[in-house]
């Protein structure tokens, strides 16, 4: 799994940050999304996919990869 | 907007807006809800015989929210009116900050506020929201019965919220909710609506210039510094302001007596939300809440800059957009049985708070607010029950954000 994530479209919502911590956090400033893990280990893939199917902002794309 | 050929003429095309049901009055406008039965993307009929698409599916609506071919400003010439034109101010449109604005400069003046909601700010102020709202059911208990719910809890809760959190007095409670309560109604005239906004503005734009020269921990402060770093000017920060003190009580206000009343109708539901163990059963119940009520009603408005293809139609370049967000969030292919309340059931996938760069900049705090108020006040008060028939409760059918004028409760 690999993931991206587009800032400019991010609406700091914080949806993915409740949905998988260990993967995204949010910037102080204006709570745009911060990206701490771009492959993350297997047992939070469900909650990386869940975060971005609820992200309201559509920002977080999930590639998968081999 | 020039109406489309084929459809100006046409009579089968549905008025909009249409009416809710008296007798259902949790449930949009049965006519409204006709039009999901001719597509995900329909023509309507709305003032003065514009022929604006409404879109009532929920995954037509995600992608157009999110999509930057539609334009939120309101001065373009297709953007289809939320007001009746008889009730519309002569001197133009009223001046809502970053709502009525694209990207990038949406964004520009948006992030200047927003890391005041991240998910951390926002849970740090948990402890200061349970005590607002159990100091104001202490009060509500110690007065007469019946008490209005709106006056005694549903209003000053998110008021106090917001107010502390811009630095806004909160003595001054009064003016602003009265001058926000004309704002959002759809049968102030163009004139009162504007002497309100102007009022506001004349207010913030005031309180924005003493926090610049004596600055506090709050968000204006934090915008007077942005204005001596010249990044923003004082206008802009005031009219953010207004929005900001706009939107933090008059939407989640009536979310609360809303929903508290709906939850009185459904015992069962209610007592799923007051005997809840867990934070996550609360949260869900806040969500199914918004889902259900949609209390931003009457649609959010766009229009198209280019050609749009979405749910096999096609969008031209110049039309208006209706998303009806109460639709969307009725949509079976989403919600299965949508029409059944249920706390229990998964429905983060909403659309109550919009969606893309525009998706609400206060929804964590607002939810953080529901997810306090609803299960304080059930199990502080487990005998609360309406003290008026259902029959005699006032509706807000006349304003953009729907909700309740009174909630007369008695215990």
């Amino acid at each position: 799994m690999k993931i991206t994530v587009d800032e400019d479209k991010c609406c700091g919502a914080g949806s993915c940050v409740l949905t998988a911590p260990d993967v995204f956090d949010q910037r102080d400033e204006d709570g745009i999304v911060v990206l701490l893990e771009a492959r993350p280990h297997r047992e939070r893939h469900d909650a990386v996919r869940e975060a971005a199917t609820v992200c309201p902002a559509a920002a977080i794309h999930v590639g998968e990869e081999a | 907007m020039t109406p489309h050929p084929e459809t100006a003429v046409s009579p089968e095309i549905p008025d909009f807006p249409a009416p809710r049901s008296s007798g259902c009055p949790f449930d949009p406008s049965p006519d409204m809800r006709a039009l999901s039965d001719r597509g995900p993307v329909t023509r309507v009929r709305s003032w003065g015989g514009s022929t604006p698409w409404a879109v009532t599916g929920h995954a037509e609506q995600k992608a157009l929210l999110a999509d930057a071919r539609l334009s939120v400003d309101f001065s373009r010439p297709g953007y289809p009116s939320p007001v009746d034109p008889r009730y519309t101010h002569a001197g133009g449109t009223t001046d809502l900050s970053f709502v009525g604005m694209d990207d990038p400069e949406h964004n520009r003046l948006r992030r200047m506020i927003s890391g005041a909601f991240t998910v951390k700010r926002v849970q740090a102020m948990r402890p200061a929201v349970q005590r607002m709202t159990d100091s104001l059911i202490d009060e509500m208990l110690a007065g007469p019965k019946p008490a209005d719910l709106v006056q005694a809890l549903a209003l000053p809760l998110p008021s106090l919220v917001i107010s502390e959190l811009l630095g806004v007095p909160y003595r001054d409670h009064g003016f602003f909710q009265r001058n926000s309560r004309t704002m959002v109604s759809a049968v102030a005239t163009g004139d009162e609506r504007h002497a309100a906004h102007t009022a506001l503005s004349e207010y913030l734009d005031d309180l924005v210039g003493r926090k610049t020269a004596e600055p506090a921990d709050d968000l204006l402060s934090a915008l007077g510094r942005r204005i001596e770093a010249g990044e923003l000017t004082r206008r802009e920060a005031a009219t953010m302001g207004v929005l900001l003190l706009l939107g933090g009580h008059e939407t989640t206000a009536n979310m609360i007596s809303l929903g508290t009343l709906l939850l009185l109708r459904h015992p069962d539901q209610l007592a799923a939300v007051r005997d809840a163990t867990g934070q996550r059963a609360v949260d869900d119940a806040v969500e199914e809440l918004l889902r259900y009520l949609s209390i931003v009603h009457l649609g959010r408005r766009r229009t198209a800059v280019e050609d749009i293809e979405v749910g096999g139609r096609t969008i031209k370049a110049g039309e208006g957009v209706i998303l009806l967000g109460e639709l969307a969030n009725r949509d079976p292919r989403v919600f299965p049985d949508p029409d059944r309340l249920d706390v229990t059931r998964d429905a983060r996938g909403h659309q109550a708070f919009g969606a893309g760069t525009h998706h609400c900049v206060g929804q964590p705090l607002a939810r953080l607010e529901l997810q306090v108020v609803y299960p304080t006040l059930l199990r502080r008060v487990p005998t609360l029950r309406a003290a008026v028939p259902l029959e005699d409760t006032r509706f807000k059918y006349d304003a953009v954000i729907y909700g309740l004028h009174e909630l007369p409760v008695t215990w």
